[in-house]
């Protein structure tokens, strides 16, 4: 008899083998011509319509709503890719609820908005299960770019100045490409390996090249310096490779790991039925990388889930259409809750936490505390920056840029390493192809 | 529930919803299921004269267009008259007669522009006991080419002769269909009526060509790589009917000509918008071509519930009352002033509206960093644009009460002044 639900421990098989494919098949599921042609004709063509001021890359939505109505799914596919090259993975992993469609004019007036993450899908699928490229790449210009990270931001910015004609190496730490939307996505949200299709695809305009199992500053791979010396520009869009700690007695125990590491080992794991997860699992706080680790915990075949957030669900950063995600997985959400013991002899078997509440000095904890069953732990109290080059100037944990994207001589950087903006893919994107656009004007004047 | 019996030119019927000759009245099993569904009567497919019926092409002989959501708005068929025999509808016609003595049956009827041909088919039709005739002077395609349909309708003398020769040769009362492929629809009504028609009933389709297959770079429906202009109706054709039916309603020399009204009935609406402009009935094929036979149902209660809400007991009181409201441009009030109202708590900010008048029309309309849309009186003309843009119906134009302010001219609105007495017009006579 393998593993149930039931079984202590952290252990692999909890579910029937055909239950992993099911529970992690795209959750939602891409749109037929059909439907497609029925959702588009609900777009209105607004005027300077805020869908397209709310996206963070300023996608002309009513444009390529229009073009996928008339029958032109791949003209509409190139309106998306010309402001964001990842509108793919966008289409798939985009809060739209507080993005475009929380803007949609038909929220205001019916509560339902036009399905616009679906159809830029439905557009930039068509486009892509061709292999075919839209843009063509620049006559070479002979400059020659270095990329860290090929996370979504410097993939953004690779292929903008591919595209203009300059060379571009991206470096990176991991084995592949993508950054999170290869190691942190959730899963069910872009299945069938489209991170990888869409790194392949993006590299058909050429001149791009990527060195994987590099990492800046590490020995024998090469720094900050070692780059502007081979390179006329430097772009950083290493993401937030840290994570924050608990700070609390017993954190190393067996069975405490960042939710994040969880979720990257997850989204590598040949075969799920092979993961080990735990029958009563704790997550602890309240974004969207604690929803994902909670709910594929779920998936996985936990038994009980508890996600714990140290303030309230409306201040939760994770969106009302997240937590609602999560409850209907079988999330169980604590708000006003912080931990303050590991109970566990080597491994952990409980946790402890005390109720919170808002006073003078901001948060304060209760007297009143509460235990869970634990014996695994995720903590999704947020990521941190890694190590960063002495001439790069940090603050608040970020690195600090200025209007251009600029964050020293010949140095430009976006996405989650910055401060600017908020912590999306699609906000990534949008610095990095806007670095691109500053790096090229640049390497031009000379 | 208002009481919907119709008497069109002595033809009762339980409602005055009709279907109008085409292919759901081209044989018995169909017009069963048509008086079944609830219609209350049918003008049969048309008959052509005795001997080897015509035939239809074998491939596609409709061609549409749509709407949101692909809602059909307009169809458009190269079909010809009754492929059957006619002794075959006859015969048909009869059982159904039988059957549904409370139902009208019409039969619709093209034979050559000959008075034998009209002569010999007459008494037969009368056999099948139909309660009436309608004369197919309309279809615009492959029988015009044969002089007959449209090239008889586009013809008044030839629709007057015709005309003349029914009435000599039959007792049925005489519906004469028009062809909207011509100038002014006011002739063909004065012949028809010259020749003793008891009605005229109108819009046969229009000609047209609805899409070109931009593969093949052919008309469609296409026919082995060719394709030819067709007969247009269904919804988008509403409003050129509408008018044709006004304007015989109106001309002093047709008027109180009976008026059975065509072309692109849907709902009940739009059958009460053709009673309301003179029409006694309707008749409808695109509609039940859509949707199936059962669309009769939400216009006979939709049809009720109107006549409740207006107090109307038969739809007698309904025919004809817009009609004294048609008039001609030029006795329009110009002192009548309207502007644009912009109801903020249900705007929904799509900025439709902005977008129409900035481009397209008088720049009347602000819009706010914040997107508050709203009308500047001192530059509306009162086109109307915005409302019929405007996704949820949240604009709606305000008449100004006179001694008010056009802001746009400056002048005090005051009573009655038209272009005939206008100081612009040349040929102005003073007001009194
Ligand atoms: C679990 C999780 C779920 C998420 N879900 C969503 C979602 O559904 N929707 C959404 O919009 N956003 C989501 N996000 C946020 C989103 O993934 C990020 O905002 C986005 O990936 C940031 O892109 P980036 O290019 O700045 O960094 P990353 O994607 O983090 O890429 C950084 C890259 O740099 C590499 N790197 C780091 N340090 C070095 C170094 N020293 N040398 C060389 N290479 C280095 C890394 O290996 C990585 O490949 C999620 C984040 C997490 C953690
Ligand atoms: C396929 C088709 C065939 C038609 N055949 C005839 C016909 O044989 N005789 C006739 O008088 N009108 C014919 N018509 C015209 C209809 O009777 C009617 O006048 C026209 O379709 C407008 O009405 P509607 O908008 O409700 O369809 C035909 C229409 C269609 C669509
Ligand atoms: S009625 Fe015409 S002119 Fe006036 S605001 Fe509307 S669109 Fe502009």
């Amino acid at each position: 008899m393998s593993d149930s639900q039931l079984t202590q421990g952290i252990v692999p098989g909890r579910l029937d083998p055909e239950r992993y494919c099911t529970n992690f098949a795209d959750h939602t599921p891409p749109l037929g011509a059909q439907e497609a042609r029925i959702a588009a004709d609900r777009c209105y063509f607004c005027h300077d319509a805020p869908c397209m001021e709310a996206c963070p890359t300023s996608i002309d939505v009513p444009l390529f709503i229009r073009q996928i109505s008339t029958g032109t799914p791949e003209a509409a596919a190139k309106t998306i890719f010309a402001q964001n090259i990842l509108g793919g993975m966008c289409a798939r992993v985009c809060p739209t609820e507080t993005l475009c469609e929380g803007a949609c004019v038909r929220m205001e007036s019916e509560g339902e908005p036009v399905e616009i993450g679906a159809l830029q899908r439905f557009a930039t699928d068509t486009l892509m299960a061709r292999q075919s490229h839209p843009f063509t790449r620049a006559a070479k210009t002979g400059k020659s770019v270095a990329v860290v990270g090929a996370g979504p931001a410097g993939l953004a910015c690779a292929h903008g100045l591919a595209m203009r004609g300059h060379d571009v190496t991206i470096f990176d730490a991991r084995p592949k490409p993508g950054g999170l939307n290869e190691y942190g996505i959730a899963s069910y949200k872009a299945p069938g390996g489209f991170a990888q299709a869409e790194v392949d695809w993006l590299m058909q305009i050429g001149g791009i090249s990527v060195v994987a199992n590099w990492e800046l500053g590490r020995k024998g791979d090469g720094d900050l310096g070692d780059l502007l010396a081979d390179h006329e520009a430097v772009f950083l869009g290493m993401g937030l490779s840290g994570v924050n700690a608990l700070r609390m007695e017993g954190e190393d125990k067996d069975g405490i790991v960042p939710a994040t590491e969880f979720i990257a080992e997850l989204r590598q794991a040949d075969d799920l039925a092979k993961l080990p997860i735990g029958r009563d699992v704790v997550v602890i706080g309240g974004g969207m990388t604690a929803v994902d680790a909670a709910v594929q915990s779920k998936l996985l075949g936990a038994l009980n889930v508890t996600l714990v957030y140290r303030r309230s669900r409306a201040q939760m950063p994770a969106s009302l259409h997240e937590q609602e995600h999560a409850l209907t997985h079988g999330v169980r959400i604590i708000e006003n809750a912080a931990p303050v013991a590991i109970h566990g002899n080597g491994a952990v078997r409980e946790i402890e936490f005390a109720y919170t509440q808002e006073g003078a000095s901001g948060l304060e904890r209760t007297d009143v505390t509460f235990r869970l069953p634990a014996d695994q732990v995720f903590k999704a109290i947020g990521q941190t920056l890694g190590d960063m080059p002495e001439k790069i100037e940090v603050k608040g944990g970020k690195i600090v840029v200025d209007g251009a994207g600029r964050a020293a001589p010949r140095v430009w950087a976006g996405g989650d390493c910055t401060h600017a903006g908020e912590d999306l893919t699609v906000t990534a994107v949008a610095q990095g192809r806007d670095a691109a656009v500053e790096i090229h004007q640049f390497l031009m004047e000379g | 529930m208002a009481d919907l019996r119709s008497e069109f030119i002595g033809i009762k019927s339980p409602n005055p919803f009709w279907l109008a000759s085409a292919p759901p009245t081209d044989k018995e099993y169909n017009v069963r299921r048509a008086f079944e569904a609830g219609w209350g009567g049918v003008v049969w497919k048309t008959l052509g004269a005795e001997g080897p019926p015509v035939v239809n092409v074998n491939g596609p002989r409709y061609g549409a267009i749509y709407g949101a959501d692909r809602r059909l708005l307009g169809l458009n068929n190269i079909e010809l008259i009754t492929d059957r025999p006619l002794e075959v509808n006859l015969r048909e016609m009869t059982m159904v007669k039988r059957d549904y003595p409370d139902r009208a049956l019409i039969a619709s009827i093209m034979v050559p522009c000959e008075e034998e041909a009209w002569k010999a088919i007459l008494p037969r039709v009368e056999e099948t006991g139909a309660d009436g005739i309608e004369l197919n002077f309309g279809c615009p395609h492959g029988m015009a080419e044969r002089g007959m349909g449209s090239a008889v309708g586009q013809v008044p003398e030839y629709i007057e002769m015709v005309t003349r020769w029914c009435k000599q040769y039959s007792n049925m009362p005489v519906i004469v269909k028009l062809t909207p492929n011509i100038t002014d629809i006011r002739k063909p009504a004065r012949a028809a009526k010259a020749g003793g028609a008891d009605a005229v009933s109108l819009i046969n389709t229009i000609n047209s060509i609805t899409s070109v297959d931009l593969d093949d770079f052919a008309p469609e429906p296409t026919i082995d790589g060719k394709g030819t202009h067709g007969g247009y109706c269904g919804p988008a054709v509403k409003p050129i009917a509408l008018n044709m039916v006004a304007e015989i309603a109106r001309d002093p020399e047709t008027a109180g000509l009976p008026i059975s009204g065509i072309g692109g009935v849907t709902t009940w609406r739009d059958a009460a918008e053709f009673l309301a402009l003179g029409a006694g009935n309707v008749q409808v094929c695109t509609a039940a071509m859509t949707y199936g036979f059962k669309v009769v149902q939400e216009m006979i209660s939709g049809l009720s519930d109107y006549m409740d809400r207006k107090g109307f007991v038969s739809t007698s009181e309904l025919v004809g009352r817009a009609v004294p409201n048609v008039t001609d441009w030029q006795y329009l009030n110009l002192g009548y002033v309207t502007k644009a109202e912009i109801k903020q708590d249900d705007c929904i900010k799509c900025g439709r509206c902005y977008a129409v008048c900035e481009d397209t029309s008088h720049q009347a309309i602000d819009m706010s960093a914040d997107r508050v849309f709203t009308v500047k009186d001192e530059e509306c003309v009162a086109c109307n644009l915005c409302v019929d843009v405007c996704p949820v119906e949240c604009i709606t134009m305000r008449k100004l009460e006179p001694g008010e302010t056009d802001l746009r001219t400056g002048e005090t609105v005051g009573g009655y002044n038209n272009w005939t007495q206008h100081p612009n017009n040349p040929s102005a006579t003073a007001a009194e």
